[in-house]
């Protein structure tokens, strides 16, 4: 069954979320969360590259030979992480403060190998193109969510906004890095017990409809 | 015995105790009482609050998750009560209500329950929310947040840490007692008051000698070894939080391994770490991190040691074969 548009752009976002139910990518999930911007600016750089990765090696999957693939779309990544950076480097040089390292390492993010092998290599670069924007997005969604919430408990703050006045005491371990995995760890589990209950639900009616048909 | 009861047939276990949970849970608090009293003298009515926004913070969380799980709720096994007051015994008196409500809240919610409820926390609760107040918010979590008469600057072990004056520390006969301006977290200043929980629960069974008594064992003979000569060494057995851990913490049935040898390597461990901690670390005070560190290791200690099963003989090697 060939899916539409809509549903790869989907499937990225919410079924295959990367970060939420792939858990690809965890080293920049954890590390550049401690304030929303970051997540933001991390999320939004992953998806440049991944559409751009994602195209590419989709219109050159017939040329690259299959033996020597992986170098090839290493090659493809890391030129598109460096145009990302010199850009980011340019135009807003707070953020490439911010994220620092994080930047030249988006090149062996998971997700991007990872969709460069599962999907881009055998689609069409019109459905890779949606495949790394839905991936990005929700990639971004989980980032800045992360983010936020360590940033408003950690710092008090909401994208730089500070939000209770000055008689908050922010809980530094929140924005530490053992913070980021406490923080991350109850997400995946809230989020787990929501999907199951939605799955339990969805499932109880569709039997109900198989009854009903019968 | 009735006649009907003497014949029963069913599984194992055979041999059945009267203890339950909740009375194990009992005489743990019974044990913990000394100390909360000699902390009320010291601290006064701030120390009693922290220890009721504690226990009920603790009690309640446990109560609101059971019931959100759709779980048995088990707030009348006194376990939470016992998690809340051993986190209000790790904190200063100063302690403001919302850092207590935060501390039973992560101790009971994420340390315990989110890894399945009592029987299946990997380490310490009370301990472990301590640590993380810690990293949260730590001044209010060191230093003068432990001192309520303006007059000593430090607790015992921080002026020994920070190399002040010797002669500001108090004599040995009040670190035994926690008299005379011994400050420090709320359940930690009175040697004796723990020792005399302490030797209470032992007698009760509710505990063995061997986790405490290799620890304290451990911290002294290694404190000798490093030259703090013997009245130093006795020092630091009295000092800091050392008695609370080694007696109430270390001790936790579900965190340390439970074969005899595992045992002693588990408090060997735990004392070597503390004093290494106090010794060479950035903290003064290193007894409860010793004790969440050897809670991971517990597992690992707890596989190495287990006894063998009657009738499996140990597998030859392959090859001698």
């Amino acid at each position: 069954m060939k899916k539409s548009k809509m549903q790869i752009l989907k499937n990225g976002i919410l079924n295959e979320n990367p970060t939420f139910r792939l858990l690809l990518g965890m080293c920049p999930t954890l590390a550049v969360t401690t304030a929303a911007m970051n997540g933001l600016g991390m999320g939004l750089s992953t998806t440049v590259v991944l559409i751009g990765s994602n195209v590419v090696i989709s219109a050159l999957r017939k040329v690259i030979p299959d033996a020597i693939r992986i170098p090839a779309f290493i090659v493809i990544i890391a030129s598109f992480v460096t145009i990302v950076q010199m850009i980011l480097e340019a135009y807003v040089p707070s953020l490439y403060a911010a994220l620092g390292m994080y930047i030249p390492l988006i090149v062996v993010n998971c997700i991007i190998l990872g969709r460069a092998e599962a999907f881009a290599y055998t689609n069409t670069p019109g459905d890779s193109f949606f495949d790394g924007l839905g991936m990005g997005l929700g990639f971004t969604l989980a980032l800045t969510l992360l983010a936020s919430i360590r940033e408003i408990i950690g710092a008090g703050t909401f994208f730089g906004i500070s939000l209770f006045g000055s008689g908050y005491e922010p809980a530094l371990l929140v924005i530490m890095p053992a913070g980021g995995f406490v923080v991350f760890g109850l997400l995946l589990g809230l989020i787990n017990m929501l999907t199951n209950k939605y799955e339990a639900k969805a499932k109880a009616e569709g039997d109900k409809l198989a009854e009903e048909v019968k | 015995m009735d006649e009907n009861t003497r014949l029963i047939v069913s599984s194992s276990p055979h041999v059945r105790d009267t203890r339950t949970t909740s009375k194990i849970m009992l005489d743990v608090i019974i044990a913990m009482i000394p100390a909360a009293i000699v902390a009320i003298c010291v601290f006064g009515i701030q120390a009693l609050l922290v220890l009721i926004y504690c226990v009920a913070s603790a009690v309640l969380t446990e109560y609101v998750i059971e019931k959100i799980l759709k779980k048995p709720v088990t707030i009348s096994d006194l376990s939470a009560v016992v998690t809340g007051m051993l986190l209000a015994f790790n904190l200063p008196y100063s302690a403001p209500w919302w850092m207590c409500v935060v501390g039973g809240v992560f101790a009971i919610g994420v340390v315990k329950q989110a890894f399945g409820g009592l029987g299946a926390n990997f380490m310490n609760p009370a301990l472990a929310a301590r640590a993380f107040l810690l990293a949260c918010w730590p001044t209010r979590m060191t230093g003068t947040a432990f001192i309520p008469d303006g007059i000593t600057t430090a607790t015992p072990l921080g002026i020994i840490k920070e190399g002040l004056d010797a002669s500001m520390l108090p004599s040995m006969m009040d670190m035994f007692l926690g008299v005379n301006g011994v400050f420090g977290a709320i359940g930690e200043i009175s040697a004796l008051a723990l020792l005399i929980g302490g030797i209470y629960l032992i007698c009760r069974k509710v505990i063995s000698w061997r986790i405490p008594v290799t620890y304290l064992a451990t911290v002294f003979v290694l404190e000798l070894c490093f030259g703090a000569g013997f009245s130093g060494a006795l020092y630091q057995i009295f000092a800091g939080g050392l008695m609370l851990g080694a007696f109430f913490m270390a001790t936790d049935y579900v965190s340390s391994p439970n074969t005899v040898l595992g045992q002693f390597i588990f408090a060997f461990g735990c004392g070597l770490i503390t004093v290494i901690i106090r010794q060479f670390g950035g903290y003064p005070e290193g007894v409860s991190y010793s004790i969440l560190l050897m809670n991971v290791a517990a597992p690992l200690i707890q596989r190495y040691t287990a006894p063998r099963v009657y009738g499996i003989q140990k597998q030859k090697k392959e090859s001698e074969a």
